[in-house]
């Protein structure tokens, strides 16, 4: 109790002074000049060249208004369909993995905190490609988990199938489901949790009335960082997949060849992302109305 | 306070003996390069694949530092991946390379496009020692623009531990069942994969011909999807650690490469494709942008000398050209079927041709449909497009559109009515 206190005191002169701070900044934040910079990269580096994605999927070779792309498209649906359903398992599992650690991280001490979410970090220091790599390595044939699993007599595939895109996944995108989630669970005030036990909520309800609605801003922003990238991202199918391809392989190939097809894939996949985000949001205000 | 000062002197600290280290490794460079006294006359700007030159490690021959020594040029040497990289390079860019090494097919498309010089080969002495064989080619009918550097072929490896030795005949049986469980792999690029598909076509296909048709490509996408159900994964350089730690069974690819994989694996074995198969040449060129045409023309009459083919031909393990090197090159590589095949086959390969670009983009498209096509459905049915998912992702687009277009609109009316209270009040 006595330590919660303290740390309540604490957190609370941290925002007085961070109030003070801001009402003296506020004229100088009012100025919009500090954003001209990234204003700029923006229009270079993001709506120049989504205006040039669409250019080139609403057009054909000969520069003509036409639907073509979207035609020659509609081959990779089912590449596509089978993309949004891994990376909707993918975020599945890692919500279902990470929720409950962010928890349990946020009510750790402060110093352990920064401690074990460093811990989380070090993985992704290293290069994209040589995780997945070493996941290849872990699941091929005779490979160290093929071996104990043999040894209790189970003899299956592990590697070159969907089963094996999903861990993948899963590994490489779980430390953004991991981080929003504990940013907001570590300002969940004990508290609050003290109190609802006090007013005679078992676990489950203390769960349901107090953590879950606090935490949900967390699950949206993971679920959205998550879901994106593994709905888009290209290689980890290459290398951990079999013959099947994922969207982002497919982008990735065929603008080699057509860039109105693959724009108009692009597009396709960005109206889908974009229309998730939209309902992600609007779902994440109500509850935080509620 | 203290502490951050101690901090920072342990940074200082790292990044001086950094320093430290990188100067005296730069140090000790100069010193046995003999660098500064070799007094350059001149410059040679070579662009060529990788790992395609022996580099002078592992008691290897360096070419370059050769070169450099016995004419004081220097050699600036850099790579490309692939031929449509050197294509794109030379045409975008202001590029300034004197000696680049294309295939056969890209050979064919720059000298058409005008973008390689004449070779006076009065300066190539050392040209006499090509193979006839490599010479008058389709894609320099009159020897004015090429100098062979090597050649290679496509072959099968298989692993000897899963399939008998012996029983790989050829291509076809990267089609078989009895082969599935093994792990079949297929290369994971459309030139290649496709010529595959089309030599066990029925009727089979040239793929050396430089005027196939849509219909046949069409055709070899066909025999493509039909491979799905057997076929592990399509792979380049992944082929390496598949074949090399026992993943696979089966797989394509280059000979000279294969060659590299039998070393470092004992348990594998080569097949030469009974149908025939792609043989491809590579040659030393000059682009026309080149500005050291001397440096250029001496540097490839050094790559045509018989000791240097030979060191090089060691190295990488594909064919040379140079009939005078096939003499010097280690008798185990020389005797070797894979790397040194018997002339009456090679007369059965072969050679690829510069497409169309519409032909080519529409090969590399069928490829990528190939490639993204589900297996068990389009196997028995030959198609690619699965009306059933483009009606799903059609609906899941319109839901999409709709729901956002309520939502947006909503938050509108919202907002609005929002602002009309805020001005009431």
């Amino acid at each position: 109790m006595i330590t919660n206190s303290v740390t309540a005191t604490d957190a609370s002169n941290k925002y007085t002074t961070l109030r003070q701070r801001r009402s003296e900044n506020r004229s100088a934040m009012k100025s919009k000049k500090p954003a001209i910079p990234y204003l700029g990269w923006m229009l270079v580096f993001t709506i120049i060249p989504l205006v040039m994605v669409a250019y080139y999927a609403f057009t054909d070779s000969k520069g003509r208004f036409s639907l073509e792309s979207f035609e020659n498209a509609t081959v990779y649906s089912e590449v596509f369909l089978y993309s949004l359903l891994i990376a909707l398992i993918s975020t599945a599992i890692c919500l279902v993995l990470a929720y409950p650690l962010a928890f349990s991280i946020s009510r750790c001490s402060q110093r352990s905190q920064t401690l074990i979410i460093m811990f989380l970090m070090v993985p992704m220091w290293m290069n994209f490609l040589l995780r997945i790599y070493a996941w290849v390595l872990i699941l091929q044939n005779y490979g160290p988990l093929d071996m104990i699993l043999r040894t209790f007599g189970i003899d299956i595939t592990l590697i070159g199938n969907s089963g094996a895109v999903i861990v993948g996944m899963v590994y490489e995108f779980l430390p953004f489901m991991i981080l929003p989630l504990h940013t907001v669970m570590s300002k969940i005030d004990n508290s609050l949790i003290e109190a609802s036990q006090d007013l005679g909520c078992n676990g489950f309800n203390v769960f349901r009335k107090v953590v879950f609605p606090l935490s949900v801003p967390g699950i949206i922003s993971g679920v959205t960082m998550v879901f994106v990238p593994t709905a888009s991202t290209f290689l980890v199918a290459q290398y951990l997949g079999g013959t099947q391809f994922m969207i982002g392989d497919v982008i990735e190939r065929v603008f080699q060849s057509d860039h109105h097809t693959g724009s108009a894939i692009a597009m396709v996949l960005m109206v889908v992302i974009l229309g998730f985000l939209i309902f992600m949001n609007r779902f994440g205000d109500k509850e935080a109305v509620n | 306070m203290m502490k951050r000062i101690s901090a920072f002197l342990l940074l200082l600290l790292l990044t001086g003996s950094l320093l430290l280290t990188a100067c005296s490794s730069g140090n000790t460079d100069a010193g046995d390069g003999e660098e500064d006294v070799r007094g350059y006359q001149g410059e040679v700007n070579v662009y060529n694949w990788g790992e395609y030159i022996s580099p002078g490690d592992d008691g290897t021959l360096d070419v370059i530092d050769e070169f450099e020594k016995r004419y004081h040029i220097k050699v600036n040497y850099t790579n490309f991946e692939t031929n449509e990289e050197l294509y794109n390079v030379l045409t975008n860019s202001n590029s300034t390379y004197d000696v680049i090494v294309p295939s056969d097919y890209m050979a064919a498309r720059l000298r058409e496009e005008g973008l390689l010089e004449e070779i006076d080969y009065d300066n190539i002495p050392n040209y006499k020692y090509i193979s006839d064989r490599f010479k008058n080619q389709p894609y320099d009918p009159e020897n004015k623009y090429t100098v062979p550097y090597t050649w290679g072929y496509v072959a099968l490896v298989y692993n000897t531990d899963m399939i008998e030795e012996g029983k790989i005949k050829g291509f076809k049986d990267l089609w078989s069942e009895d082969y599935k469980d093994t792990g079949i792999l297929m290369f994971n690029n459309s030139r290649d994969a496709m010529a595959i598909a089309m030599q066990l076509c029925d009727p089979p296909i040239d793929p050396g011909s430089p005027s196939f048709t849509r219909e046949d490509i069409d055709r070899a996408t066909d025999k493509l999807i039909e491979q799905k159900s057997v076929l592990k994964k399509y792979v380049m350089d992944q082929v390496f650690t598949e074949m090399e730690s026992n993943q696979s069974g089966l797989a394509p690819y280059y000979a000279g490469d294969i060659y590299t994989m039998i070393d470092n694996n004992e348990l594998l074995d080569y097949c030469i494709p009974e149908e025939g198969s792609n043989l491809f040449i590579d040659s030393l060129c000059i682009p026309a942008t080149c500005k050291n045409k001397e440096n250029a023309e001496l540097f490839i009459n050094f790559m045509c000398d018989p000791e240097i083919a030979a060191a090089n031909a060691e190295y990488m393990c594909y064919g040379t050209p140079n009939e005078a090197a096939l003499e010097l090159v280690d008798e185990d590589l020389r005797d070797s079927e894979l790397f040194n095949p018997p002339a009456d086959y090679l007369d059965k390969c072969y050679t690829f041709t510069n497409l169309d670009d519409d032909i080519y983009s529409y090969m590399q498209k069928r490829f990528v449909e190939a490639c993204s096509a589900n297996a068990e459905v389009s196997s028995v049915e030959k198609k690619t497009v699965n009306p059933a998912a483009v009606w799903a992702v059609g609906a899941i687009l319109a839901v999409i559109i709709i729901s956002s277009a309520v939502i947006v609109v909503l938050d509108i009316r919202k907002a609005i009515k929002n602002r009309g209270r805020i001005n009431k009040l």
